[in-house]
């Protein structure tokens, strides 16, 4: 059973989230990946105002395919957000509380995360096409000239996610795999 | 007398084959991960394999691609040594192959036209393309979109000769725990070992894009191959990252002879979505 989510994130939100916890989110999200994130960094150094509010907000780390027919948006995966590194911390100082990506995340980040009590959700990677059909709505709001790398505001109904590292640091990268490797080798034994 | 090709007919199998892989998983992928969502026994991982198996559903049902990152497209051609491609260059030929597909397919153009500069060229060319003189009167066209999730997580090494087969196992297993979750698993192991530098390179990208269903028919790669795989689904890293037993789908071997002194090694990492469609052309 998947625990639902409502956007904007508040405090309460993130502190009750666990690693490992499957999530469906519902609300505004916005897209950006590694164009976006560059000049998102660029506009905050220059001290002038982001194309949106960071405040509760998420960003998912996307770039989709071009809509095609009836579609509101084309097929909308995760990119691998440990590209994203670089410039996340600076983002959750100013009040992000969320990120929608998949793979790892450097320490930096992690440490980020618990300061300033955010959550970084993983979905699941490749599933582009399953994923497009919960985003109700696109549009493009900023950065237009990047093309798929442009900003968007999307409007989502029960998006997959899980809850990759918790406001306290749990990095379910790492707790999952010794979980099973735990589970696995106990298993074990009890056949010997 | 040569087989005449015109390159039109290059042009047009590369325009059809770019969208059909991005929207149907190939046969041998599909297969692999039916079987082992039915053996995956952790909660998590077989909920994840549910998840992927669904997309790749949807994807052919509504003929939209299957991720989003519909790659830099790589070709393998093998020409036949009797054969004359007539009616224009063969670059060229392929390259509006690809531009065609992109355009037509509703397919991400992930292409910057200059790595550090990185303006994107728009029409997802070019492709980069290997070319191989054979034997006969026919071309067979490889295609096989390279999303860079799993393209960026992969790796050479240039190992020493007493490293052994040993080295070659640890700098595999090295490469897949490094990657973890970032490649999109359950993962397609691409490896080459043996020749230089470049033809491990090369030759680990042919082996990702072999059918999952063939192994090596060498007895010592077969074995190796098999072997590769039990390890590293003993990683424990499993769907996406977040553990269980299905980390790669399978391990393709391919070998060259290489020289004394050295022991080149390559690791080609797909994801799940291992895009692959071949096609003879006469």
């Amino acid at each position: 059973m998947s625990i639902k989510l409502r956007t904007p994130l508040t405090e309460q939100d993130t502190d009750k989230l666990k690693a490992g916890e499957l999530v469906e989110i519902t609300g505004t999200i916005y897209t950006a990946r590694d164009a976006a994130h560059k000049r998102l960094i660029e506009t905050m150094e220059k001290g002038d105002a982001l194309p949106f509010e960071l405040d509760g907000n998420i960003i998912y780390y996307v770039g989709p395919t071009p809509a095609k027919g009836e579609q509101v948006i084309g097929s909308a995966g995760p990119t691998t957000s440990g590209r994203m590194d670089k410039y996340t911390p600076a983002l959750l100082e100013k009040g992000l509380k969320g990120m929608i990506g998949k793979g790892l995340r450097s320490q930096e980040v992690k440490e980020s995360i618990v300061k300033n009590n955010a959550v970084y959700f993983s979905a699941v990677g490749g599933a582009a096409a399953l994923i497009s059909q919960r985003i109700v709505k696109s549009e493009v709001i900023a950065y237009e000239d990047l093309g798929t790398e442009g900003i968007r505001k999307l409007d989502v109904e029960n998006f997959p996610v899980i809850v990759a590292i918790d406001s306290k640091g749990n990095d379910y990268y790492e707790i999952g795999k010794q979980k099973y490797l735990e589970n696995k080798n106990n298993s074990l034994k009890n056949l010997v | 007398m040569p087989n005449k090709i015109h390159v039109n007919k290059l042009t047009e199998s590369v325009r059809h084959m770019v969208m059909e892989c991005n929207y149907t998983l190939s046969p041998d992928v599909k297969e692999k991960l039916n079987d082992f969502y039915k053996r995956e026994d952790w909660p998590l991982a077989k909920e994840l394999l549910a998840q992927i198996i669904e997309n790749s559903d949807i994807a052919h049902r509504d003929q939209v691609p299957i991720c989003q990152d519909t790659g830099l497209v790589v070709v393998f051609l093998e020409v036949g040594q009797e054969v004359q491609l007539v009616g224009g260059n063969l670059t060229d030929a392929i390259n509006e192959g690809v531009r065609q597909g992109y355009a037509q397919g509703f397919l991400r153009k992930s292409v910057v036209e200059d790595p550090i500069n990185r303006i994107n060229t728009g029409d997802n060319t070019p492709a980069v393309i290997h070319t191989e003189i054979v034997e006969g009167d026919k071309v067979k066209v490889t295609v096989a979109p390279k999303g860079f999730g799993s393209e960026n997580m992969s790796k050479v090494k240039m190992l020493k000769p007493a490293d052994g087969k040993e080295g070659v196992v640890d700098f595999i297993l090295e490469t897949i725990t490094t990657a973890g979750g970032n490649p999109c698993p359950p993962i397609v192991v691409g490896v080459g070992i043996g020749g230089t530098m470049e033809k491990a390179a090369i030759l680990s990208k042919k082996a990702a894009v072999r059918s999952l269903d063939k192994r090596n028919d060498n007895k010592y790669y077969k074995e190796l191959e098999e072997e590769l795989l039990t390890k590293i689904n003993n990683l424990g890293i499993g769907p996406q990252g977040f553990g269980g037993g299905t980390t790669a789908l399978a391990v393709n071997v391919e070998y060259y002879p290489t020289h004394i002194a050295g022991l080149p090694v390559a690791v080609n990492i797909n994801c799940h979505v291992t895009r692959h469609l071949s096609k003879i052309i006469d």
